[in-house]
């Protein structure tokens, strides 16, 4: 594989014909200043330093690489590790990228915060790095996610950020992202906007892919250290696709680490419930950057359905409609049952919880191993935990908690 | 000379402004649309805003967001507004017609088919809201080739080496975001807009339209008075959304605001008394 492949986005942030900046004029020279602050930072030693502590003490990483031994016993193929993401604080992946962009916010001289968030992890995890800086947070969440993720709501209101719910469109993570954008247009002097995944306009795909790249440096080293070899395959879940893109990056120039994207089928990626773009969607343009979109015939955006809100997304990151359109990466889809199963899989066989965005990953897993010889490797990417998922689960079974 | 260019030329000889009303097309329903075209230009429209309906309007107010949502209840496509303009000029060849919207409509359609089926409909510009210039050069290039113009936005955050390059690729007009927010805030500050508007000046002949903001007649005649064009989007939706139970009253609810705001735009700037010019007119 060639280095252009890991050296993008271009200049103008993009990956082939996707990405970009597809934006109102008001935004151009925020985001203009944006890319110029990041690009001077990223190589600046106080900064990474600064971010390399907040990391280590504040989210605590590493975070675990974990062999699923009796996991993988049981599905009788390949040795499967899981990157323990759901250990940092926070309880996911969100907060690498928060703290990061929170540090940005800084230098910047922003003193408000806005955020978008589906399944609440993003929020929690902007909420967090706000109240920890000292900064007034707004987080913009569909009305139906509110409902759904009730917990993640009280958790933000704890942490002092005021908390949006959505009432247009579909009501659930694209409308935030459209309402955190009106936020940022009208607001654009005194506040950041740190968008959760690897989507939006340049620089942000590139940045959140950056600051989520510390997982599959890690993982390298820690795969390295336990089985003096790469893995075989890298299996994460694809909402926006940004702990994905996190574990994916490191690994891109390793052409013999296969990797695949697990995007959410819903009921099925034949049905019209789903929010799989990558899967069964086609490119266009929505928030900022050209990339895969679930849509009609005349270009609306059609509504998604997935039982995990965090993947609940008609979009998905541009790098990730590169890598599918050049074949580095494949792109799968499993559905809500198939993750209810390894969700409760995990929890009863390795004592694990999983995040229901998570469950898809490890979905996948149980299809892929057992294909693979048993001196094979997988690393999953374990995003989250699940306990902002026991409502919903248990909501299923009939019971209410 | 293309229709946007004869319109400017024909006000600029009578020494008038242009009024740009904003209706979203499909509004409360199809059938609404082509009359209420008819009747914006009979109330002194000089160039109609048409917007495209899309799912996911990021840079509406709630009012045109709201708007886009009744039209797409009725499944308004961009193959229907295109309907709607051609059956638009089976009777009137002269004003032009601007459709205003987001990139992704136009994406699917394919950049040949749209500007093939535009043309042929007679539409005169093309207004993409997130379509800053640095992503439109395919798309300007084959709009150029069916003498559509491509109309692009300059924000008060745009800084001047910026205005420059942009103005350099602009045709029809430049349409001025007079503040930073989403359609029909509040907030409009006119010295700051006639500030700005004197600095694209610097940078194009082309004429420049103002909008966002622009709700009344004392507001479309304070922003005539410093640029080329008014536009009005969300006072002029409001007016639709009020009547749209009962849609017969649409064309006179809003052909009413546009006399108003026509008769105090061709007045001229507004008179400021002795008092004013002294201790100055405040906010």
């Amino acid at each position: 594989m060639s280095s252009e492949v890991a050296d993008l986005p271009d200049a103008s942030g993009h990956f082939g014909v996707y990405g970009g900046r597809f934006v109102a004029e008001t935004l151009i020279e925020p985001l203009d200043e944006l890319t110029a602050a990041y690009e001077r930072l990223k190589n600046d030693a106080e900064f990474q330093a600064e971010l390399d502590k907040d990391l280590a003490d504040y989210v605590g990483r590493p975070s675990p690489l974990y062999f699923a031994e009796r996991w993988s016993k049981q599905l009788g193929g390949a040795k499967i590790y899981l990157k323990r993401e759901d250990l940092n604080h926070t309880g996911a992946h969100k907060v690498n990228n928060t703290i990061g962009q929170a540090l940005l916010a800084k230098h910047l001289g922003k003193t408000r915060i806005i955020a978008e968030t589906g399944a609440g992890q993003h929020g929690v995890a902007s909420a967090t790095v706000a109240a920890r800086l000292g900064l007034e947070c707004v987080v913009y969440m569909g009305a139906e996610d509110v409902k759904r993720q009730a917990l993640n709501v009280y958790r933000m209101k704890l942490l002092g950020a005021e908390v949006v719910p959505v009432e247009s469109g579909s009501k659930t993570l694209k409308d935030a992202l459209n309402e955190a954008m009106r936020d940022w247009v009208t607001n654009v002097d005194n506040t950041f906007y740190i968008i959760g995944t690897v989507a939006g306009p340049h620089p942000y795909p590139m940045l959140v892919r950056d600051f989520q790249a510390i997982i599959g440096r890690e993982a390298k080293q820690q795969i390295m250290t336990a089985e003096g070899r790469l893995p075989d395959a890298l299996i994460a879940c694809v909402g926006g696709g940004s702990n994905a893109i996190g574990l994916f990056h490191p690994f891109i120039e390793d052409s013999d680490v296969a990797m695949y994207g697990v995007e959410a089928a819903g009921d099925g990626v034949d049905t019209p419930r789903h929010a799989a773009p990558l899967c069964a969607g086609r490119p266009g343009v929505l928030h900022g950057n050209r990339t895969y979109l679930v849509e009609d015939d005349n270009g609306q955006i059609i509504e998604t359905h997935s039982i995990s809100a965090g993947l609940d997304y008609p979009g998905v990151g541009p790098e990730h409609a590169w890598l599918k359109d050049i074949g580095r990466a494949n792109y799968v889809a499993v559905t809500d049952d198939e993750a209810l199963k390894a969700f409760h899989d995990l929890t009863k066989i390795e004592g694990i919880m999983p995040a229901l965005e998570s469950s898809h990953a490890l979905a996948y897993a149980t299809k892929l191993a057992p294909t693979m010889r048993k001196d094979q490797i997988i690393i999953v990417n374990l995003s989250g935990r699940g306990d902002k998922d026991i409502h919903t689960v248990a909501g299923l079974e009939g019971i209410s908690v | 000379m293309s229709r946007i260019k004869g319109c400017f030329a024909a006000l600029k000889a009578e020494n008038k402004k242009a009024l740009i009303p904003f209706v979203t097309a499909g509004d409360p329903n199809p059938a609404v649309t082509v009359p209420l075209m008819h009747a914006m230009v009979e109330a002194g429209a000089d160039l109609l805003e048409l917007g495209v309906p899309f799912s996911d309007p990021m840079a509406e107010g709630p009012t045109i967001q709201k708007a886009c949502e009744r039209a797409l209840e009725h499944g308004t496509s961009l193959h229907d507004v295109l309907a709607m303009v051609s059956e638009f000029r089976q009777t009137n060849s002269t004003t032009p017609v601007v459709l205003m919207g987001y990139m992704n409509p136009v994406e699917i359609m394919g950049y040949q088919a749209f500007a093939t089926a535009a043309a042929e409909a007679g539409v005169d510009g093309l207004l993409t809201v997130d379509m800053p210039p640095e992503e439109a050069s395919d798309l300007v290039a084959i709009l150029k080739t069916v003498e559509i113009a491509p109309i692009f936005l300059l924000a008060p955050t745009t800084v001047d080496a910026r205005i420059a390059k942009i103005c350099a690729e602009a045709s029809g007009f430049v349409y001025y975001v007079s503040l930073k927010g989403v359609t029909g805030a509040a907030n409009l500050d006119v010295a700051a807009v006639e500030q700005k508007v004197m600095q694209i000046r610097h940078h194009t002949d082309t004429p420049i339209g103002v909008g966002f903001g622009i709700r009344d007649a004392d507001t479309a005649q304070r922003v005539a008075a410093v640029a080329d064009a008014v536009v009005v989007g969300s006072a002029v939706v409001n007016r639709v959304a009020d009547n749209a139970e009962s849609p017969e009253k649409i064309n006179e609810a809003v052909a009413s605001l546009l006399r108003e705001m026509r008769v105090a735009m061709d007045a001229g700037p507004p008179k400021v008394g002795w008092m004013a010019k002294i201790f100055g007119t405040g906010k």
